[in-house]
């Protein structure tokens, strides 16, 4: 694959203030805390972490759907962090995105037929007999047919929606689309449909995705490499056959542990983290992983690792794997 | 696995969906049978609207011919169904006439108030940042004058009249708009299919036309239901206090107000007035509580 | 030969919905065993939480009723029994987990105020010995801090202590079965393993049965010794769990196998039911799963499938009749879709 990329992630933040009132200093929260990262043309490109780890909020950011504290996100050349609310706009024509819940992101009060227009009518592309030409072919892309046009989502089961859901942000023919847990809410025959419509519409259109999911199993097998997300932070970045075979940071560890057994005579040796993930609002100092690692040393409380690189652009950030002591000393003294 | 499936290419759900939609207007009957409190509600406003609308030609006397005669005449003497008051003026017919006045308030003002305070509530809601603050803060120090005060000082300044009455209840109670439709809106703005809209591309006036509107229909029309009775209300205590329909024009108000000297004596001047006021507001009440339960989507199951 | 717990019996309920009454659960048979954990499996809709809730005596009074059939606990028909017998049973000796640990808990009172609740319903105890019992049964559970905890509130505790808490609830009595509906669905990963493993380990410790609904194949290969099947209100498949996975009988069951990614070639088109589950108002005439199955012929669509024997393996479908094992074997299966 010839590799251009098509997005890189800079330095990306997102803080939000809690303010507690008037006397008492705001509690910042970290949900993004900065993060980076590429995403190549045509890649699959998936951010993996539990709840409250800033996948969302990254996938979210970069969309500027919610606004950045800081950092830069590029998309073929032109930073979107700081472009003009209009421009944006009008960037989004190439970059949409697929949402999680497909009760919750269909508006109830408009028809198949107004959802699926109404990205057509606002970047003004067709006139109107071919946006329904456009509609209609769509819908029948994504496995339903004309026939559902003017019917209103709650007629719909949540595969359904969620094909819905996909023909909207796939109408545009757009160059990337984010897709936030897109088959989390469905159930496992369903999930397998939609994934595979996912797949084929990647063949079809050339699209890339920015695939942010909990699911492990569902990255294994449709991503081309993998972010893994721990408090706002990304740990560990590579290949997805890569981190699957040999993950490095002792979190993907305990997460890829985690995933339970597929046939019941597998044996899985679990490495069982302690305790929950801390607030996003108090992050542990050092390393915020440390207080639940099973490798943790001295230095992991008071420096934040930096990343160390592996072979083809496998990188992780725990100290385990700067074996350098003069190193270590180095960014003790410097931190 | 000991057999293989042949491979089957992602499927079309082409599952029967419900057949046609009913029309509305059916399933509007159809939701309103099963509830003998809305349909109550509707048969009171029903018959409300009906004799506010023909009251002139189905009243039996002049509501304003005095007749020196025959007046405070109780119920069902010389033809005179409820009786007559002070000036033996036709008892029945003014209430009927009355109906007329508390329906044009009620709906004039609901619509005066509606209007206004949805505007207010959806800049609130939907800029937020300073202007929401001012907002809200006028709204808050509205709201810590009782509502009946407000109309009654804001009368003093402008006067009475058909007119005046319904300005100032609608300057005592479009702040209950401003406020409802603020947190609807608010909810609004953070659902997923609204970020969804904004993630297509549609800017922010194309958000609140088509998305952040049509969703606020529901709470509006729930909302102005159950305030028109309370400016109908509102309008007869004003009346009732002297400050709003002026007589000898009926209005139920202020034919409480003018029988109250006969209390003792004739106890059917003010008690026929206040039995329409009563059933007035309870017909608008059950009804508007029935279109909540049946259009909030809370209550109703998917 | 083992102590059956547990046993459903040809259980039908209707539901009421308007004028319409809809029948989402048709004649459910399984049973569950002393001392094992038994899995119960489907998609949303096929009927197994409220087949759980009938258990527990929960469905709604009003809008449900148990058609007929019967649910044996410890040999007693408890279908039937009225709001105040329950009570006695619920929490004592049937207790139950469920999957919104966010919900699921009060959040005025605090811990040890909801705690003491079930004791006061079944035990005589002081208020200290209530205490001692929560702490420990905290304890038991693997909550760090049970003396600080007790006194706290539900919003003090994250989701994986607060399904602990929920666990330990439904441990006070001591209870001889345990039933969990998708106790680890709202959770992530790494906290699901840790429940999982506790679930076990009180699971030996207790001497209970273990009732697991789930959606979840993979939690169901970790966890079960026994699995039941459930598509459409109806128990298409049992088995013992490792019999299940290797040898699955109903196409169904294939079909959920071999769609989850991890036994798919990499990248590779997941395969997939076609279709979606009928309906409750929708099922006709014949096998359920007839309209979706690659293999359906005439008799599927036709007639309902009774519950093939092979040896403790049961499934209900054409295909395991003895006299068409042939027609499987003969090359391609015919495809009959309506």
């Amino acid at each position: 694959m010839e590799s251009q990329v098509l997005l890189s992630v800079k330095n990306l933040k997102k803080y939000y203030e809690i303010p507690q009132g008037m006397f008492k200093e705001k509690i910042l929260v970290r949900a993004v805390d900065d993060v980076n990262f590429t995403v190549m043309k045509g890649e699959t490109f998936a951010l993996v972490g539990e709840s409250g780890c800033g996948k969302s909020t990254t996938g979210r950011t970069i969309l500027r759907l919610v606004e950045p504290t800081a950092g830069e996100v590029i998309f073929k050349g032109t930073n979107l962090a700081t472009l003009p609310y209009d421009q944006m706009r009008s960037m989004r024509k190439q970059m949409q995105m697929v949402f999680q819940d497909p009760y919750a992101s269909l508006n109830p009060k408009k028809t198949i037929r107004q959802i699926l227009m109404e990205p057509l009518r606002v970047h003004d592309k067709f006139d109107k007999k071919e946006r329904l030409q456009k509609v209609i072919s769509m819908l029948q892309i994504v496995g339903l047919s004309e026939y559902h046009l003017d019917r209103y989502p709650h007629e719909f089961s949540g595969g359904q929606r969620q094909r819905i859901g996909i023909a909207r942000a796939v109408i545009l023919q757009p160059d990337f689309i984010i897709a936030d847990e897109p088959v989390s809410a469905l159930d496992v025959s369903v999930q397998s449909q939609v994934i595979n419509l996912m797949l084929e519409l990647q063949k079809e259109f050339g699209l890339t995705y920015l695939f942010i999911s909990h699911d492990l199993s569902v990255i294994q097998h449709m991503t081309d490499r993998v972010a893994v997300m721990y408090l706002g932070k990304i740990v560990e970045i590579a290949e997805t056959e890569d981190l699957f075979n040999n993950p490095k940071h002792p979190y993907t560890q305990a997460l890829l542990s985690a995933v339970p057994v597929k046939h019941p005579k597998e044996e899985k040796s679990r490495i069982i983290l302690k305790g929950d993930v801390p607030s996003p609002a108090n992050p542990p100092s050092g390393c915020t992983f440390h207080p639940r690692c099973p490798f943790a040393m001295e230095i992991c409380k008071s420096v934040m690792p930096e990343p160390t690189e592996f072979e083809k652009g496998h990188t992780a950030n725990c100290h385990l794997y700067i074996k350098n002591e003069e190193e270590i000393k180095h960014a003790v003294i410097y931190s | 696995m000991t057999v293989n499936f042949p491979k089957v290419p992602h499927a079309a759900n082409t599952q029967p969906l419900k057949s046609k939609k009913q029309s509305a207007v059916a399933a509007f009957f159809s939701n309103l049978m099963r509830s003998w409190t809305g349909m109550l509600g509707f048969l009171i406003i029903v018959l409300l609207l009906f004799i506010s609308i023909f009251g002139q030609w189905i009243v039996p006397y002049d509501p304003l011919l005095a007749d020196f005669g025959k007046k405070l005449l109780p119920p069902m003497t010389d033809g005179h169904l409820l009786g007559t008051d002070q000036l033996g003026r036709d008892i029945f017919s003014r209430i009927i006439l009355g109906a007329r006045i508390s329906v044009i308030i009620g709906v004039t003002t609901v619509l005066i108030a509606g209007t206004f305070g949805t505007i207010v509530g959806i800049i609130s809601g939907y800029f937020r940042g300073w202007i929401d603050v001012i907002l809200m803060r006028i709204v808050d120090v509205q709201l810590s004058f009782p509502f009946i005060l407000l109309v009654l000082v804001i009368n003093a300044i402008i006067g009475t009249g058909l007119r005046n009455i319904i300005i100032s209840l609608a300057i005592g109670g479009w702040v209950i708009f401003a406020r409802v439709i603020r947190s609807e809106v608010l909810a609004l703005r953070e659902k997923e299919f609204i970020i969804a809209s904004v993630a297509t591309g549609v800017s922010r006036i194309g958000i609140l036309f088509k998305h952040i509107l049509p969703n606020l229909f529901t709470p509006i029309i729930i909302l102005s239901s159950l305030q028109i009775g309370t400016y109908i209300i509102a309008e007869a205590s004003v009346s009732f206090l002297g400050f709003g329909v002026q007589p000898p024009e009926p209005a139920w108000g202020n034919m409480l107000n003018e029988g109250k000297d006969y209390i003792f004596s004739s106890w059917w001047l003010i008690t026929f007035p206040g039995i329409a006021i009563m059933f007035t507001a309870l017909g608008v009440n059950l009804f508007g509580d029935w279109l909540r339960d049946t259009l909030d989507p809370e209550l109703k199951g998917e | 030969m083992l102590e059956k717990i547990l046993q459903v019996n040809d259980l039908r309920i209707q539901f009421k919905s308007g004028k319409e009454t809809v029948q989402p659960i048709r004649g459910v048979n399984f049973h569950v065993n002393r001392g094992e954990t038994l899995g119960i499996v489907g998609e949303s809709g096929c009927g197994k939480s409220v087949t759980s809730l009938s258990v527990m005596g929960l469905l709604p009074v009003k809008s449900s009723k148990i058609v007929s059939g019967e649910i044996l606990f410890n040999n007693r028909d408890i279908s039937r029994l009225n709001e105040k017998e329950f009570r006695k049973l619920r929490g004592n000796e049937i207790s139950m987990i469920f999957q919104e640990p966010m919900t699921s808990l009060n959040p005025v009172f605090t811990i040890g105020e909801q705690l003491s609740e079930p004791l006061r319903q079944h035990k005589k105890m002081s208020k200290s010995e209530t205490r001692k019992t929560i702490i420990t049964v905290l304890k038991q559970v693997g909550l760090p801090r049970a003396e600080q905890i007790i006194d706290e509130y539900p919003h003090q505790l994250s989701g994986g202590m607060r399904q602990r808490v929920m666990i330990s609830l439904a441990l006070l009595c001591q209870p001889k079965l345990m039933i969990a509906d998708e106790p680890t669905t709202a959770l992530d990963v790494t906290i699901q393993a840790q429940i999982l493993e506790l679930l076990k380990d009180i699971k030996t410790k207790n001497d209970m049965s273990l009732m697991l609904i789930t959606h979840d194949l993979s939690v169901v290969a970790e966890m079960c010794d026994r699995v039941v099947v459930m598509y459409a209100g109806e128990v298409v498949e049992e088995a013992e769990v490792n019999e299940l996975f290797d040898r699955p009988l109903h196409p169904y069951t294939q079909g959920l196998m071999k769609s989850l990614p991890s036994n798919n070639e990499r990248k590779s088109t997941l395969f997939s039911i076609q279709g979606q589950v009928p309906k409750p108002s929708e099922i006709k005439e014949g096998c359920v799963f007839a309209n979706r199955c690659p293999f359906a012929f005439e008799k599927c669509l036709a007639e309902t499938p009774p519950a093939f024997k092979k040896g403790e393996h049961i499934s209900k479908c054409w295909l395991q009749e003895p006299a068409l094992e042939e027609v499987k074997h003969s090359g391609e299966p015919s495809i009959v879709i309506s």
